[in-house]
């Protein structure tokens, strides 16, 4: 299947990479959980937002959380970016040809992601700091978070869509733009599953943020909500999205390309499921019996999302690196052979060089016409209009009259009302006007 | 070359570069660096002024708030933004020197990355509890010592940004060393950050100044003593500013020198060199204006004055960027990669076997007459557009006809010659790269564009072309000794 003649090899950037590659490696995976869960923290954050505050128009109590849920978006946000770059750095390192090169084939939308993302975080704030002065019209208070909420559900797909480009060198060709890299295989069951991990994260989350005991709970809500009927929210959340979460992640084995596929990922996709599983069964258990204060599970539940995190980022890099690596390979050779042959006609043209040198070393005017090339040969040749008239033209006019055509070259005037202003050369020094003008007028 | 090129035929791909990365350098200096020391001064100087019995004067001590509350918004959603933005859109734009430039600075881009991770923890925790540390001396005090946390950790990121800057106009030793450390040593740098330093202090002055004109009303007992007080900070800042920037100015030649060996050249830079002259006088001067206005005379201060004067210290920053982006061509890593994306070592290989050849995502296989408008097309994306469109801003056809006439039919011999010499003609621009058959196949697309008016489209919306020759299958097959050792014969006649 690599042997196609329509999988492009391009040449990998010529430098080491400057970390071994398992360091790397382990910086990008580490540094992605990182990030990825503060985004689900984001986009989960934006949905309940948004979920709760239209609620909240019957029902003001669920106006209280969606405020209390919106003032966690902003950070959650700041961090989600900040925690973005180290990521990024570390895939560009590693990927550098694939990543970039998926990035070009979206590139429209790829650079839309920074005006989108930036009117997205304008928004959330417009949102959270006019929650008072727009008391009034909350139904276009809550479009501003509707607005923000798309914004955040598109971004993703721009991001899973050049992840999932980067994989696959050889559909590089069938490419053209956006839209058709997003109908490749596999990027929508990815992104449904992703979609319910920021609903099932963001539902513990929020039974976390509930369970603080400095948290001014009984200040914020008045007593309308009781601590026992926020957290039952939260676990409510998380096992709807933990369920959905299994679903998807059965949809994404079964649509992955074979080509990344080995025991070993398998392993690691059944280990990331039952994590999740355990996290749903305990999220269901509590939902059961949190009325009794328990919160027994939480840390249970906490841990098992950390090791699915860590198997779910495990796997992606697997598969990542069983689909590239034999292209990697052919890269690497195609990388040093070039660098051979580049090095080959470095050494034979440093070698023609020195023939010419030496070839020049009995002309007359060799320093003269050496001037020339480099500063007047874009603009004048021998008995051809270039820019500037021809040589020959020059010496019918300064022929015999040396100290004027080194006049005209040092400041030349306006002559030619059909030519554009010849700049001047007052800086080169005397013995270059002296070689230049008689390698001039040499032409007679 | 090796990556699908991604165009913008009518902005021209260095605007796009350019607009993300003045706005993000006027954030991030104007808003960060700078702002943050003034606003922790400010805040201090609330405390001082409060009467005994109160921790803070509670109205500065608001104004001072509402001034970081913009600053937070803004360095947090358009100041990150195009943060990331620079580095996506050179990323497109520039792929082969960006990646390049990661592989030598990974460890200093890491360790930015957690200068900067500690920036963004600790401008949320600075504004966030700027309200409730109100509530208690201690806890007040502590919030400033925040402060002061805060802006050391901003200035530290510019400090390592800088030296990423500095490095690609003057790499100094690392095209032998290829070490990171050349970044900070090499002779551009200092001057570049003793200019920035003190302009990005000036700058969130002025700033300052400007939302107190326009959010303190003329009533507010407070406005006068806010103008003040920018005025101080504003011409404490000026003589600091001044002197960074001569210096800078100072060191640029030599840094130019090493790349424009060649007179044209010289004189471009000498009319921008000159223009900086002008800026560093007009913008310093009109601060100084508007900075004694203040101290002298508050009262008097309208928001047009202070907004003139935001004006021409963003444009002083601004012009300092122009030229520093100008004396770096032709280069994009300087002495080691053209703007082209090409390395100046890989020329006599292109220059002797043509550059489509190595071309990963060009279709042809040997230039004909049928294919020679598409051979001309992928030359010109692969050699000119990373500086040129079509027609749009700094358009082909436009240059060339300034040069020859507008709408007067292009003449094929002198293009090629001009084309040829364009680098000693033009030394911004690198030489050309290709063979004489790609030259005239150049030469003829360019021709056609000026006919058709036609326009090129980059890889986001036409896709691409695999090369017969960098493809899997032909990589595979020349892993054979006996293919891999002999050279390619094409035009070693
Ligand atoms: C950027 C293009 C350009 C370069 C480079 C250039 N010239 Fe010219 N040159 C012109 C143009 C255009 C004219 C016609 C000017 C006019 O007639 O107003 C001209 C005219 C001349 C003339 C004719 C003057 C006359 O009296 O009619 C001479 C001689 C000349 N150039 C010499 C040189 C030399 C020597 C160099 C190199 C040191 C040089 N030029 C570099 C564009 C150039
Ligand atoms: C480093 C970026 C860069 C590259 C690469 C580049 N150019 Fe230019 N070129 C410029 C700039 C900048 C100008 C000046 C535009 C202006 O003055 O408005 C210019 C001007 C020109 C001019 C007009 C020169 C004059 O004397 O007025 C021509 C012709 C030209 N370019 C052709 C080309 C061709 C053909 C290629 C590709 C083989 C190319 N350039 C590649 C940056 C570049």
């Amino acid at each position: 299947m690599l042997l196609q003649i329509t999988t492009p090899v391009p040449k990998d950037i010529p430098l080491a990479l400057p970390l071994p590659e398992w360091l790397g490696v382990s910086l990008l995976i580490i540094s992605f959980l990182l990030h990825i869960v503060f985004i689900h923290l984001m986009v989960g954050g934006s949905i309940l937002t948004f979920w709760a505050q239209i609620r909240g128009l019957k029902d003001g109590r669920f106006d209280v959380l969606a405020h209390e849920i919106a003032k966690t978006i902003t950070v959650n946000k700041s961090l989600a970016v900040v925690l973005g770059v180290a990521p990024l750095l570390s895939i560009n390192t590693l990927y550098t040809v694939y990543f970039y090169s998926a990035n070009a084939l979206t590139g429209f939308v790829w650079i839309m992601i920074i005006p989108l993302v930036t009117i997205a975080f304008l928004l959330t704030y417009l949102h959270k700091y006019s929650w008072n002065s727009m008391k009034r019209t909350k139904r276009i208070h809550i479009s501003i978070i509707g607005a923000a909420t798309l914004i955040f559900l598109f971004i993703p797909t721009i991001f899973l869509t050049n992840v999932n480009l980067m994989m696959f060198p050889e559909k590089w060709g069938l490419v053209k733009g956006y839209l058709s890299a997003l109908a490749l295989p596999n990027v929508f069951p990815r992104y449904l599953e992703f979609l319910a991990g920021c609903i099932s994260i963001t539902g513990v989350f929020l039974v976390a943020y509930n369970s603080r005991k400095n948290y001014p709970f009984d200040e914020i809500y008045q007593g309308e909500f009781s601590r026992e009927e926020v957290k039952r929210i939260g676990y409510y959340f998380a096992v709807l999205g933990f369920a959905a979460q299994i679903l998807f992640g059965l949809l994404v084995v079964f649509t992955l390309p074979p080509k990344g596929i080995t025991f070993e990922l398998i392993g690691l996709m059944l280990s990331a499921g039952f994590s999740l599983m355990a996290a749903l069964w305990w999220s269901y258990q509590s939902l059961r019996i949190v009325t009794l204060r328990g919160d027994t599970h939480l840390k249970k539940i906490i841990i098992s999302v950390v090791v699915f995190l860590v198997f779910y980022g495990g796997s992606r890099q697997l598969y990542r690196h069983n689909a590239l690596h034999k292209h990697q390979q052919l890269m690497a050779e195609h990388t040093a052979s070039f660098n051979e042959l580049s090095k080959k006609a470095r050494e034979e043209a440093k070698l023609n060089q020195v023939k010419k040198q030496d070839e020049s070393a009995n002309n007359p005017f060799a320093a003269g016409e050496a001037v020339f090339q480099q500063n007047c040969s874009a603009c004048h040749q021998l008995d051809q209009k270039i820019v500037g008239p021809p040589i020959k033209e020059m010496v019918s006019i300064y022929s015999g009259n040396e100290a004027a055509l080194k006049q005209w070259i040092k400041a030349p005037g306006k002559k030619r009302p059909d030519y554009p202003q010849m700049p001047g050369f007052a800086q080169l020094s005397d013995q270059e006007l002296q070689d230049l003008s008689q390698y001039i007028l040499s032409f007679k | 070359m090796d990556f699908p090129m991604f165009h913008l035929d009518w902005l021209n791909d260095r605007f796009l570069i350019a607009i993300i990365a003045i706005l993000h350098v006027f954030i991030n200096h104007g808003l960060a660096v700078g702002f943050i020391p003034y606003i922790v001064w400010l805040e201090r100087k609330g405390v001082k002024m409060a009467s005994s019995n109160q921790i803070t004067d509670t109205q500065w001590d608001d104004i001072v708030y509402r001034k970081m509350k913009i600053a937070f918004i803004i360095t947090t959603s358009i100041g990150a933004m195009t943060g990331v933005g620079i580095w996506f859109s050179a990323a497109l734009i520039s792929p082969t020197s960006i990646g390049s430039l990661i592989r030598v600075f990974y460890w200093a881009w890491f360790i930015e990355w957690l200068v900067f991770v500690t920036e963004v923890v600790l401008i949320l925790i600075y504004f966030l509890t700027w309200k409730s540390s109100n509530k208690s001396l201690k806890s007040k005090l502590r919030h400033i010592n925040f402060g002061w946390f805060l802006a050391i950790f901003s200035w530290i990121t510019m400090a390592i940004i800088v030296a990423i800057l500095g490095f690609m106009m003057d790499p100094g030793n690392w095209n032998t060393d290829q070490n990171l450390l050349n970044g900070f040593t090499n002779p551009i740098y200092l001057p570049q950050l003793l200019f920035r330093t003190p302009v990005a202090m000036l700058v969130a002055g002025i700033f300052g100044m400007l939302l107190t004109s326009i959010m303190v009303s003329r009533k507010h007992q407070h406005r006068e003593s806010l103008l003040r007080h920018a005025g101080q900070w504003v011409l404490t800042m000026i003589p600091f500013a001044v002197l960074g920037a001569i210096y800078y100015w100072k060191v640029m030649p030599a840094a130019m020198k090493a790349n424009m060996s060649t007179a044209v050249g010289t004189i471009e830079f000498a009319q921008y060199y000159d223009l900086l002259r002008y800026f560093i006088i007009g913008a310093c001067s009109t601060a100084l204006v508007v900075g004694i206005l203040a101290v002298v005379k508050a009262s008097k201060i309208k928001t047009v004055y202070v907004f003139v004067a935001c004006l021409g210290v963003f444009g002083f920053l601004g012009i300092f960027e122009r030229v520093r982006e100008f004396i770096r061509k032709p280069y994009i890593i300087g002495g080691y990669m053209y703007s082209n994306l090409l390395r100046v070592e890989d020329y006599p290989l292109y220059q002797r076997d043509g550059i489509l050849k190595y071309a990963t995502y060009s279709a042809i296989e040997t230039i004909t007459e049928e294919n020679k408008l598409i051979a001309g097309k992928e030359v010109f994306m692969n050699t000119c557009s990373r500086c040129h469109t079509t027609q749009g801003v700094n358009g082909i056809t436009q240059v060339f006809e300034r040069m020859y006439g507008i709408n007067k039919p292009f003449e094929a011999n002198a293009m090629k010659v001009y084309i040829q010499n364009m680098h000693s003609a033009r030394t911004y621009m690198p030489p050309f790269p290709g063979n004489e058959e790609e030259l005239d196949a150049l030469v003829a697309y360019i021709k056609n564009l000026q006919i058709t008016g036609e326009t090129l489209e980059g890889v986001q919306g036409s896709g691409i072309a695999i090369s017969p020759h960098n493809n899997a299958k032909k990589v595979a097959e020349s892993r054979m000794p006996s293919n891999s050792t002999q050279a390619p014969s094409l035009s070693q006649k």
